[in-house]
């Protein structure tokens, strides 16, 4: 039985129910229901394809957020190895919002790190929601740059609503805790894949997310700002949110046309909450497979490629000519 | 042509920056200032000492050598990449600005000098869109710097933003990891990097390029911080302390080096950059 039901995955809950309770009914009362059973199958497979193949942005924030949603650690459950969790910052404290250690990949040997939500409430007041504090943004630089010294790569889940907004987050320097993230790791000598995994919430997804190859599976989001907060501002009204959702071009494939994903990652039909074991498996053949490649690159390579998959993201134009930014090597300025 | 160096246009103060109206009323004094006595004090209240807004073209010309400021991507704008269908469509909102403001988007870079220290130098203004950072803020803000670390000079960013681009969705978001990774190779060049906070700095622009500075100035009184403080209260359902997010609780807290009055600023960065030289700049990284 399902604890959660979004609005539009009613008419398959309610199928679902059909089918279960004429199941127990052809098995309490010993009778043939096949056919009607076989018919509520086929209407459950087309209800499905139906609603899922034809999502709203906003229907995937909603599965991104999907409160049964697999999260970091249930991934790394069924993909890692020998996973040693590290804890802490070593200046403040140990912040649960973002999870990281030493895991088994496969053939791989990688430090992870990525923000944990929680799946009920006492554990939810323990993850913050998955929105990390300065501490959390500064575990996951401490853990990267012992992952460089002894040339382990990185893999990092981003799964955030946002990096917490507070009065602790803000005397301890949430500003900089991000900022200097972004700045280190440009420079990190290791390969570095970010997948976003849930939700990808402005500043505190990026704050993990400067990498080599950035994945997404297929219903997560990424964005500046949650669209809640953008129909608040730009709509004057947060129940717009449906509208920024779609204005904000989050979804996965807007994000891969606009350069900011390399890759999407499918999730099962109905969103990777469906099936846990399926979700992983893809996610767990995707991160192998960059990872294959990038440790191939020579290093050289593998930063110059890494500033330049940042530089040129954004689009301006000059007297009246448009381009995608480019290295200023690149550009003819005075044209 | 492909070259190195970025286009050079002068920039001259123009009149219309300069508020209509004989007399301007200080907000937290009541003093009726004589306007152009405010813009002679690079307008500070004679009174209280508060700062008053400063456009970009104000600001440049009160930290540029006189006739040293040779303006970079002068005429680069903003697309509707997104195609944002919102209240008000963003190509609306940018010609109002842009109309409004004199300016093409919410930054000027530039080359200059300042005490006769070459450097480039790059100035929000927040009367354009609030100083969002979008692709144009970042592109500028990014090339300003990688002209610095190729010159080999100090670069030196003027910082305001009241929040994202949000007309340009994620790729506003892109431009921290942008104009960031540009300080990570000037920093790895050992090469000076100046930044001064002002009112406002918040947001994304917070979060990447005003938060490394090598050394971090803040005007006084400036709001500075990473979330709104509405949001905080709205989250958090606690009452904020006194004087939150202002620049004299950053400097309470170690967040930020020091901070400057407007009329000390252009010393403050040549006296400095002069210590960054003293031994002929950057040590030698093999040492
Ligand atoms: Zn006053």
């Amino acid at each position: 039985m399902r604890i959660y039901t979004l609005d539009f995955e009613k008419p398959v809950v309610e199928l679902e129910q059909t089918l279960e309770s004429l199941r127990k009914q052809a098995q309490e009362q010993k009778i043939d229901l096949s056919a009607q059973i076989k018919l509520i199958e086929e209407k459950l497979d087309a209800t499905r394809k139906e609603i899922f193949t034809s999502l709203t942005p906003w229907q995937r924030v909603q599965l991104a957020r999907h409160p049964r949603r697999p999260y970091m650690l249930d991934y790394l459950q069924r993909i890692a190895t020998d996973f040693i969790e590290l804890h802490g910052d070593r200046r403040f404290a140990d912040d649960h919002a973002m999870v990281g250690g030493l895991a088994t990949l496969g053939a791989h040997r990688v430090m992870v790190i990525g923000q944990q939500k929680g799946r009920d409430t006492k554990e939810n007041l323990m993850r913050n929601f998955g929105c990390a504090h300065p501490e959390g943004y500064r575990k996951a630089l401490r853990l990267m740059q012992l992952a460089e010294k002894f040339n382990l790569p990185v893999v990092s889940f981003i799964d955030t609503p946002g990096a917490y907004p507070g009065v602790g987050a803000e005397e301890r320097h949430i500003a900089e805790a991000i900022a200097v993230n972004l700045r280190e790791m440009m420079l990190l000598e290791i390969p570095l894949v970010a997948v976003v995994i849930g939700e990808g919430g402005s500043g505190g997804a990026l704050g993990i997310g400067v990498c080599d190859r950035v994945l997404i599976l297929e219903n997560a989001y990424y964005s500046v700002i949650s669209p809640e907060g953008c129909a608040a501002i730009l709509w004057k009204d947060r129940a717009a949110a449906p509208q920024a959702a779609a204005a904000l071009k989050l979804t996965a494939p807007d994000l891969q046309e606009l350069g900011v994903v390399d890759g999407i990652i499918p999730e099962p039909l109905g969103g990777a909450q469906v099936d846990y074991d399926a979700s992983a498996a893809a996610l767990k053949a995707a991160i192998g497979k960059e990872l294959d490649h990038l440790q191939t690159v020579p290093l050289a390579e593998l930063l110059s490629a890494r500033y330049g998959r940042f530089r040129k993201l954004g689009v301006v134009q000059n007297q009246g000519t448009r381009s995608q930014t480019r290295k200023p090597r690149a550009r003819s300025v005075n044209s | 042509m492909f070259e190195k160096k970025p286009k050079l246009t002068s920039t001259k103060t123009k009149k219309r920056d300069i508020p209509s109206g004989l007399w301007v009323k200080c907000d937290d004094c009541d003093e009726m200032i004589y306007n152009q006595e405010l813009i002679a004090n690079l307008k500070v209240c004679p009174k209280c000492d508060r700062h008053f807004p400063m456009t970009a073209r104000e600001r440049i010309s009160a930290l540029a050598d006189m006739g040293t400021f040779q303006e970079t991507n002068a005429n680069m704008t903003s697309v509707d990449m997104l195609k944002f269908t919102g209240m008000a469509a963003y190509t609306e909102r940018l010609k109002t600005y842009q109309r409004q403001t004199q300016l093409n988007d919410a930054v000027i870079t530039g080359l200059c000098q300042i005490r006769g220290h070459p450097v480039t130098l790059g100035v929000m203004d927040f009367t354009f869109l609030g100083a969002s950072m979008g692709s144009v803020v970042g592109e500028k803000i990014t090339a300003v710097i990688e002209s610095a670390t190729e010159r080999a000079i100090p670069s030196i960013i003027v910082a305001a933003s009241g929040g994202a681009r949000m007309y340009e969705g994620i790729l506003s978001l892109m431009q921290m990891a942008k104009t960031s990774a540009a300080l990570a190779r000037h920093a790895k060049e050992r090469l000076p990097y100046i930044a001064v906070l002002t009112h406002p700095t918040t947001a994304g622009v917070m979060a990447s390029f005003a938060s490394l500075g090598d050394v971090i100035m803040a005007e006084p009184k400036a709001l500075i911080g990473f979330a709104g403080p509405r949001v905080i209260k709205e989250t958090t359902q606690q009452e904020l302390p006194d004087g939150f997010q202002t620049s004299e609780f950053m400097l309470e807290h170690g967040l930020i080096d020091i901070i400057v009055h407007r009329k000390e600023l252009r010393d403050a960065i040549s006296k400095t950059l002069q210590y960054f030289a003293a031994n002929g700049g950057r040590k030698s990284k093999a040492a």
